[in-house]
């Protein structure tokens, strides 16, 4: 699955509907206020694209989406934007998670609260897409060698036997 | 013993409040006892509290959002694990 | 009209639930794994709970969909038993 697909109608449409798909994610995160939707289906529909793309156009062509090694980190990075909005407004005297006592000029409590689920929103979003596509990459890791390998340990340079 | 389990769960589901009912235990102000229910007061301060009308992501992201912490790190420890089990060595 | 709306989608649930158990080909148990979970979206949906209803569509029909069938083509197409 981590070889480029042969037909080029497959990599032509895929490349298209990847980016409808990713386009559609991040409105659903940033729209998840006012329509159903938010962090977490935002991220699984972004990941998706990417693996239409990694299976499509192959694992190497699409690490500029989000690359291997880079996903685990990014994951941990959107987990830590999560756990540190709750720390922020715990040392502004709040309870955990409570982004009304984070004290804006100018700005009401409501829309500090706002912003704030916005920003966890995001959180989510890029932690569930990490995450997701960390673990299709671990399903399909390719040895360093570039030879796939199969369940008996079997190096074959051929496509996986059905 | 099948159709046993089944004449149990059927039995159960009869007498469930029918979907949408206002009269529910779980749809009521107070619950039985007399305390306050949760539901009630999500769905008339959900929008003075936060100013958003989608009063689903204002409760997961904001009234239970230690929850859906616990699930984001649910997730963030299933690729942390395939990756420590599934991943091959990179020698170079 | 509701009720035959998810009398439709319950069918649908159980004929797909018993054809992914009783498929022989893995990766058609993993196409109508994938059906099952849909139908099971299209069932929240219907009830008017729409966030649980969007999020198994994504996840069920869009993430591990593609899981099963990174799995089957790392493994094995057919079953033993």
């Amino acid at each position: 699955m981590t070889n480029p697909s042969e037909s080029v109608i497959i990599v032509v449409v895929s490349r298209a509907l990847a980016r409808l798909i990713q386009l559609f994610g991040i409105y659903v995160i940033i729209h998840g206020h006012y329509s159903p939707g938010g962090g977490f289906q935002g991220g699984a529909l972004l990941a998706a694209g990417v693996l239409l793309l990694r299976m499509t156009e192959g694992g190497r062509a699409s690490q500029s989406e989000v690359s291997t090694e880079a996903a685990i980190p990014l994951a941990a990075v959107g987990a830590l934007i999560f756990a540190g909005a709750g720390l922020v407004t715990l040392a502004f005297g709040g309870h955990y998670m409570d982004y009304g006592a984070v004290p804006v000029p100018g700005v009401e409590e409501p829309v500090v609260r706002y912003y704030g689920i916005l920003l966890v929103e995001f959180g989510i979003g890029l932690a569930v897409m990490t995450a997701l596509v960390a673990i299709f990459d671990d399903m399909v890791a390719p040895d360093p060698y570039g030879n796939a390998v199969d369940a008996a340990g079997d190096r074959a340079g051929t496509p996986p036997k059905l | 013993m099948l159709l046993l389990f089944t004449g149990l769960l059927v039995y159960a589901t009869i007498h469930l409040p029918a979907r949408g009912d206002p009269e529910a235990p779980m749809h009521r102000k107070e619950n039985v006892v007399g305390d306050p229910v949760a539901g009630a007061y999500f769905i008339g301060n959900a929008y003075r509290d936060a100013a958003t009308p989608n009063m689903v992501t204002v409760i997961l992201a904001d009234y239970r959002s230690v929850d859906t912490l616990g699930e984001v790190i649910v997730v963030f420890t299933a690729g942390v694990c395939c990756l420590l089990i599934l991943r091959r060595r990179m020698y170079d | 009209m509701n009720w035959l709306v998810e009398l439709v989608l319950f069918i649908l649930l159980l004929t797909t639930a018993v054809l992914a158990l009783s498929v022989r080909d893995l990766l058609a148990a993993a196409a109508a794994a994938t059906a099952f979970t849909f139908t099971m979206a299209l069932l929240f949906v219907s009830m008017g709970a729409i966030d649980v209803g969007f999020t198994e569509a994504v996840v069920g029909a869009g993430i591990v969909g593609v899981y099963f069938i990174a799995a089957v083509f790392q493994t094995s197409r057919r079953t033993r038993d």
